[in-house]
């Protein structure tokens, strides 16, 4: 499965290489789409492929990790 | 269009071709042909409604616009549909109120509030964005119809579902206003109530909208939903006598709105409908969720995500979709954000109330509270012209103001027992 997500990390993680701990971790594609890193904070576009429950415990990895905020991109919803 | 006793006719009425030109990334500018879609597949970037206006240079005019009925859609070329709407087509067109004891009250020269509280069908703006993505959804196809709700959106959606035949389902949080739940359920809705946020709600309706294939019209039709919010600032600039304000005050949850309303003023002037007179638009946030007020005061165009916390809860979005976009459009149009604590929203809520008799819902007292705050700080001038945008209705939102109002004083069913009452208050009788 492929699945798309906005990854927006806090200032003390910014510097951090959580991508390629996430590759190094799962076995999984990891594709940059689109990224804006600054002093503070940084978002990233970021597509994951692999297997459905290697991507899956990616993901709750990812989540998992404090200062990491993990948006499904179907999930920026406008207001409600 | 032809005179009759000195007005306008729209006797032929040729515009009903649509002027939609593509979906286009507001990130890479990628175009996509018109479908139930909105991120861009190459950057994910989010999609937007893009218009060939010069296709109506010289056609779409101030009379033909006065010549139709009195609804959202006199504006309908600019809105994405084909041709006549599916749903919703006497929501909208809202009175602009000239508020001037509550710009006594404030010390303000020429101040207007745009009435969405009272907007046709459930007294609120959201039943303009609803009318557009349930139109473009039977266009598409669906049957089935869906949304995750702060309220307002929930009882749109359902109420204007249920009047064109369709299906819903209503995601919303447990914790939801009693006045918001009850004004989805009436009109026979599936609603759901998810234990958790409005975050945890949105999680879980990815999820849905992804595997059951309806239109979820804040997921896959959020472009042409998101149109919908235009019609109240055209409405705004023709009320005002086809001018746009000196400065509008907009609530803010995701942002949308916020551009929007700067987005209708940019087509109006582009049109020849209006003069560019360098609008400014301010974002007003209660400070329990206030992400992009807080950007616009850090002078950053990030927005950090927030857990939300507020009275307010139909703007409590932690992470707003358009929050950088409406970040964008406060900066260049040279407004300010402000935000306000809850007892500041119950307070404004209460003024808004008292001097121009209108109650709105939180987030009204929210875009009051915030229009205080700026014009006490002096980034709203007091001398031009101000538009306050009110987008709910305070009966669906009772809590918030149930133990701040006077409760009734009871007496018998006796004129003598009034009498006592009365003299109490230093009321005189004529006998």
């Amino acid at each position: 499965m492929k699945l798309r997500v906005y990854l927006n990390f806090d200032k003390e993680k910014v510097t951090e290489p959580v991508i390629w701990q996430l590759a190094k971790e799962f076995d999984v594609v990891t594709n940059i789409r689109t990224a804006e890193v600054k002093s503070d904070m940084g978002l990233v576009g970021l597509e994951v492929e692999g297997k459905t429950e290697v991507v899956e415990a990616a993901i709750k990895w990812l989540e998992a990790i404090d200062g990491v905020h993990v948006e499904p991109i179907e999930q920026s919803i406008v207001e409600g | 269009m032809f005179r009759k006793k000195g007005r306008f006719f729209a006797q032929e009425i040729t515009l009903s071709e649509s002027i939609v030109r593509a979906l286009k990334c507001r990130e890479c500018g990628q175009e996509y042909p018109i479908e139930p879609t909105h991120v861009c597949e190459f950057c994910f970037g989010p999609l937007e409604v893009v218009y060939d206006y010069e296709k109506l240079e010289g056609k779409f005019t101030r009379e033909l616009i006065e010549s139709r009925p009195q609804n959202m859609w006199r504006y309908k070329e600019l809105l994405p549909i084909d041709g006549e709407p599916k749903v919703g087509a006497n929501n909208g067109f809202t009175p602009l109120i000239r508020a001037d004891r509550l710009a006594k009250t404030l010390g303000v020269k020429e101040l207007y509030i745009k009435n969405d509280s009272v907007c046709y069908p459930t007294l609120s703006f959201k039943d303009r964005v609803v009318a557009v993505a349930l139109s473009k959804a039977v266009e598409f196809g669906f049957t089935t119809v869906a949304c995750a709700s702060t309220g307002n959106l929930a009882g749109s959606v359902a109420a204007n579902a249920t009047a064109a035949g369709l299906e819903s389902y209503v995601f919303i949080p447990e914790d939801l206003e009693q006045g918001k739940v009850l004004g989805a359920a009436v009109f026979g809705t599936n609603i759901i109530a998810i234990k958790g946020q409005y975050d945890d709600v949105n999680r879980l309706c990815s999820e849905v909208a992804g595997k059951y294939g309806w239109a979820f019209v804040n997921v896959n039709v959020r472009p042409f939903y998101a149109e919908g919010s235009k019609s109240m600032g055209y409405e705004i600039m023709e009320q005002l006598g086809w001018k746009a304000p000196k400065h509008v005050v907009v609530p803010m949850a995701s942002g949308s709105l916020c551009t929007k309303i700067d987005k209708s003023i940019k087509e109006f002037i582009k049109l020849g409908l209006i003069e560019d007179t360098g609008t400014a638009v301010y974002g007003a946030q209660a400070t329990g969720c206030s992400p992009i007020s807080k950007s616009v005061k850090d002078g950053t165009d990030m927005i950090h995500p927030v857990k939300a916390d507020t009275i307010a809860k139909s703007l409590a979005i932690g992470n707003p979709a358009d929050g950088f976009y409406a970040n964008r459009v406060i900066k260049e149009s040279g407004g300010w954000c402000e935000d306000v604590t809850d007892e500041e929203i119950i307070d404004a809520m209460k003024l808004l109330a008292e001097t121009e008799g209108i109650f709105a819902e939180t987030a009204g007292g929210v875009t009051l509270g915030s229009a205080i705050k700026l014009l006490k700080s002096g980034k709203l001038p007091k001398d031009e012209s101000i538009v306050l945008c009110i987008t709910g209705n305070g009966l669906k939102t009772q809590e918030a103001v149930i133990n701040e109002v006077a409760k009734p004083r009871v007496i018998g069913a006796s004129l003598k027992e009034f009498d006592v009452l009365a003299e109490a208050d230093g009321v005189k009788s004529n006998s």
